[in-house]
């Protein structure tokens, strides 16, 4: 953290969007998290992708539990909606927020200890559920704020600052989205901006349920040899299976494409999700593929990122559940309140 | 790219614009820190030790400093008017409020029995003298005037910059037991032949350039050169001119003589000039100045003639020209308008300066060029009669106080190389140091908020006094507490930031942080391909980007300096110190044992 406010002089060819915003507009306070931290940088290339696409602050909502991860959406977006929950309980506010008003785009915030122990449950559900979201997942292996202890997702003989070995099995926040359903599901590394950022912006655009693990050594407790979420050890480990470029429309691209093994993914809203493959035999679209490819590169030690599975296909809770396509607040009292004949109406049907 | 290397101490100077750009490298944020602090005398002694007269410069300097500043280039579009820091009025605050400071300068030197001759009490004279006096040199300076000063004396009117000032300033010279005497020197022969180990020539611009026209004769009466003018107005032989008055000519004397003009009588002034008004030689702010005095300023007319009735002057013509450019070149052609005609009862001629060396006999063994200037070695200031120096305007023509003051510098050191024996090409370096600011986690030793203040104004004196009275000074001087916020807007360039390779492990803190995107971490590539492809464009190539070795994933870390706001962010935010602010002090060495080269020190 610092003391000193972040000056708000910018550099004079900084560039605005289409709405006329700059970079810099999208930001929020200065981060109190500790100097080095992998969250930050996941804070910056959330800002870059909000401003890439050009998204009014106000018409975004973000939502996040307890930790060090949760406590970021104050460090970005200074203008969006905010909702700080109870620990491991993002999800149920972001659900309830997106029954309420789906034309808001929701921003669920969260960490390992957030998602992967006291809110595993949560987690799974609103991957099952199909909630219309970015879910990020600040991943870093251990409790940074009670100083540093083993996490859900630590690697089985990972070791500590203070060198004791992590003896239980971790929880692959990845494998449990593709099993219980998210419809995109990705993951990345916070010191690797230029694969985050687009991933990011695929995510908003993508109509479902949107996941992204991101691994972000915490510097102050897990960033040393024998550690798994260290800068080094995933520099070194990192497997991108592909590379992908996120067009908002068909007419954008205007990157040429010669090298073989591009995979062209529209979109529901007319987006375009382009992916490099750099590994030869992963297909994005194939759930069972994927799944099998992630827990075999897992026995290798390695870390697999890129885009791991996308549904192009994908719907989301309102349409499982044929819900009111209008926001609450923009329906009247009679909508709201139909009064007494309706509810009677309503349970004699159900007798 | 190489990797920069930060031990050359021209990399960090460099970024220390204002210092970079001073000619004689005062370190400006060092004493606007001081100022800042209220340690005014210690500001003041910053100053001194570099430039001599910050009295008289924080009043009268040309400020080289001011457009190189960065606060400047950092307000662009983000404020309607970028503005430098006002470097040279805060210098003033520092005379202005700083206690007596006779105990904390030099004393003269025991004598070491060398005769040294300075022609023309001007500040390059002066500054040989201070130099030299307080190593025991035997210092006389010669003048034609009966006080010392020169031009900032005679030619700078006291509404600029008063006598107390003056006196103050080349007193602490005087004090140091240098000899001053009314002399005029008729022949460098003369001179030469009086004993003296070395002759130091800083007499200075003294020739006004003549406009020859029809008319120039019969109306010398009321046609004056403006620096003969001003002189005569400074020793008062003139106090009064005509109610009309023409001032020909672009640059700041005729500046001051439009100004002193309407303080004599004056009441319909005028500037006129043959160029643009834009690209007039006067500072922006003595044309604001002039301006603000109600004095109008006519552009694209040239005069063509005086209009001479009853053997008396009562007006000029003109006629009207356009710029137009062709091949790059900027050609003045008549616009085919009729002439135009102004009364006046007086003309000022500041059309320019000349040197002239009448005295300096052709055959003294001092070789003069084309153009009839003496052949001076721009480093050592040395002509070619080995033990004869130049400085000042008598050196390459007319430039400004500040500029006399480095060349005085330059000349000291050569003297005092020449009689001790030394090679006078061997410079010595300047004095430096670079140290680290940090003092806990999120303390540095200076100030590191940025302040969003525009520049400050320096306030007048009521423009009904100071019309009146030709020794009224205009400007007031900022009090302490405007000094004090204008003192925020500076940026500490001097606190570099210092980025060590091998502790970095890349976790983008400090890009994240940067609120001038300045740092990027890339793949290396030629200087030309990096500027283009960092996080922001390095488009001004004047400011160099700070490059380091490879780094564990093979990129390099580049910084482009030219908007960094020196806020320590960066190094803040790093978790590992691979960034950290350090306070880069470069002095540089005045003639003295310091100067003398290492050979010479061991061997005596």
């Amino acid at each position: 953290m610092t003391y000193v406010l972040k000056p708000r002089l910018h550099h004079p060819t900084l560039p605005k969007n289409k709405i006329g915003y700059t970079r810099r507009d999208y930001e929020g306070k200065v981060s109190t998290l500790c100097a080095g931290c992998g969250h930050d940088s996941i804070s910056a290339a959330l800002i870059q992708a909000f401003w890439e696409l050009d998204i009014q602050p106000h018409r975004v909502a973000k939502l996040s539990g307890i930790g060090c991860s949760s406590k970021t959406p104050d460090y970005f977006l200074g203008n969006s909606h905010g909702f700080n929950t109870v620990h491991g309980r993002m999800p149920s506010a972001l659900t309830g927020a997106n029954l309420a008003n789906r034309e808001l785009i929701y921003l669920g915030v969260s960490g390992d200890g957030d998602s992967a122990s006291i809110g595993l449950g949560q987690f799974a559900h609103v991957m099952r559920r199909g909630v219309n979201m970015t879910y990020i997942l600040e991943n870093n292996g251990v409790y940074g704020l009670t100083k540093g202890q083993f996490s859900a997702t630590a690697d089985q003989g990972s070791k500590s600052k203070r060198g004791a070995v992590n003896a239980d099995a971790p929880v692959d926040t990845v494998s449990v989205a593709l099993l219980m359903g998210a419809t995109f599901v990705a993951r990345s590394f916070s010191g690797d901006k230029q694969q985050l950022t687009p991933l990011v912006k695929a995510a908003i655009a993508h109509q479902g349920a949107a996941f992204i693990d991101v691994i972000s050594p915490c510097v102050a407790f897990n960033n040393h040899p024998g550690s798994t979420k260290s800068y080094d050890y995933v520099r070194d480990h990192n497997e991108a299976v592909n590379r992908l470029d996120f067009w908002p429309t068909r007419e954008a691209i205007t990157v040429d494409y010669t090298e073989g093994g591009v995979i062209e993914v529209p979109q529901h809203d007319g987006s375009i999700i382009k992916l490099r493959k750099l590994s030869a035999s992963y297909d994005p679209t194939d759930r069972i593929g994927a799944q099998d490819q992630i827990a075999q590169a897992a026995v290798k030690g390695e870390v697999l990122t890129g885009l791991l599975y996308l549904a192009p296909d994908a719907e989301d809770l309102h349409a499982h559940l044929n819900t009111c396509a209008v926001p609450f607040n923009q329906l009247g009292e009679k909508d709201l309140c139909p009064g007494a004949g309706t509810l009677e109406k309503i349970n004699a049907s159900l007798r | 790219m190489q990797p920069t290397d930060v031990k050359n101490p021209d990399y960090f100077h460099k970024v220390v614009d204002c210092q970079w750009a001073c000619p004689a490298h005062t370190a400006v944020p060092e004493y606007i820190r001081l100022i800042a602090a209220g340690r005014y005398s210690d500001a003041y002694m910053v100053n001194w030790e570099s430039n001599v007269f910050p009295g008289i410069l924080g009043r009268t300097c040309d400020r080289p400093c001011e457009p190189a500043c960065r606060r400047s280039r950092v307000e662009e579009e983000n404020n309607p008017k970028p503005e430098p820091v006002a470097i040279c009025r805060l210098k003033r605050v520092a005379a202005d409020y700083k206690d007596d400071i006779r105990g904390r300068l030099p004393k003269k030197g025991k004598s070491n029995g060398k005769k040294i001759a300075c022609v023309g009490a001007g500040p390059a004279s002066l500054t040989v003298a201070r130099d030299l006096a307080p190593l025991g040199y035997e210092v006389t300076i010669f003048d034609q005037d009966p006080r010392a000063g020169g031009m900032i004396w005679s030619q700078i009117p006291r509404f600029r910059l008063p006598l107390e000032v003056i006196d103050e300033e080349v007193g602490y010279i005087l004090d140091l037991g240098v000899s001053f005497l009314q002399r005029k020197i008729t022949s460098m022969k003369e001179l030469m032949g009086e004993g003296y180990e070395a002759l130091f020539i800083g007499s200075g611009a003294p020739r006004g350039r003549e406009l020859d026209l029809p008319g120039r004769k019969d109306g010398a009466k009321n046609i004056h050169i403006g620096i003969d003018w001003l002189s005569s107005v400074s020793f008062g032989h003139t106090s009064k001119i005509g109610k009309r008055v023409i001032v020909l000519g672009g640059g700041n004397t005729a500046m001051d003589c439009c100004r002193t003009s309407k303080r004599l009588g004056g009441e319909d002034v005028k500037v006129i000039v043959r160029s643009g008004f834009e690209e007039m030689k006067a500072s922006p702010w003595e044309k604001e100045d002039a301006q603000h005095e109600g004095i109008p300023i006519l552009n694209y007319l040239v005069p063509k003639k005086f209009v001479i009735e009853a053997g008396k002057l009562t007006g000029m013509v003109f006629e009207k020209v356009k710029a137009v450019h062709e091949n790059g070149r900027r050609n003045l052609v008549p616009t085919g308008e009729p002439d135009q005609h102004f009364e006046c009862d007086d003309v000022l001629v500041a059309v320019g300066q000349e040197n002239a060396f009448p005295w300096i006999e052709r055959d003294a063994g001092i070789a003069f060029d084309k153009s009839n200037m003496p052949v001076v070695d721009k480093v050592t200031m040395q002509s070619s009669a080995p033990n004869v120096f130049f400085g000042g305007d008598a050196a390459f023509g007319p430039k400004n106080i500040i500029w006399a003051v480095a060349h005085g510098h330059d000349a000291a050191v050569s003297i005092d190389k020449l009689l001790n024996g030394e090679d006078l090409a061997e410079r010595p370096a300047p004095g430096v140091s670079l140290m680290s600011q940090k003092m806990g986690i999120h303390e540095w030793s200076y100030d590191n908020e940025i302040h969003a203040d525009m520049r400050y104004k320096v306030p007048w004196r009521d423009i009904k006094i100071t019309l009146k009275n030709v020794k009224a000074e205009v400007e007031l001087g900022f009090d302490v507490a405007t000094a004090w916020k204008e003192a925020q807007r500076c940026l500490n360039c001097d606190v570099q930031t210092v980025f060590t390779d091998r502790l970095c492990i890349e976790c983008d803190a400090c890009v994240d942080i940067c609120p001038m995107d300045c740092i990027t971490f890339t793949g290396n590539a030629d200087e030309k391909e990096l500027r283009n492809h960092l996080n922001a464009p390095a488009r001004n190539l004047t400011q160099d980007l700070y490059v380091s070795g490879p780094l564990k994933t093979g990129r390099v870390m580049v910084k482009d300096e030219d908007v960094c706001l020196h806020c320590g962010l960066c190094a803040e935010r790093c978790p590992t110190g691979a960034w950290d602010m350090q306070k880069f002090l470069l002095e540089m060495t005045n003639a003295g044992p310091g100067c003398r080269s290492h050979r010479q020190k061991k061997a005596a």
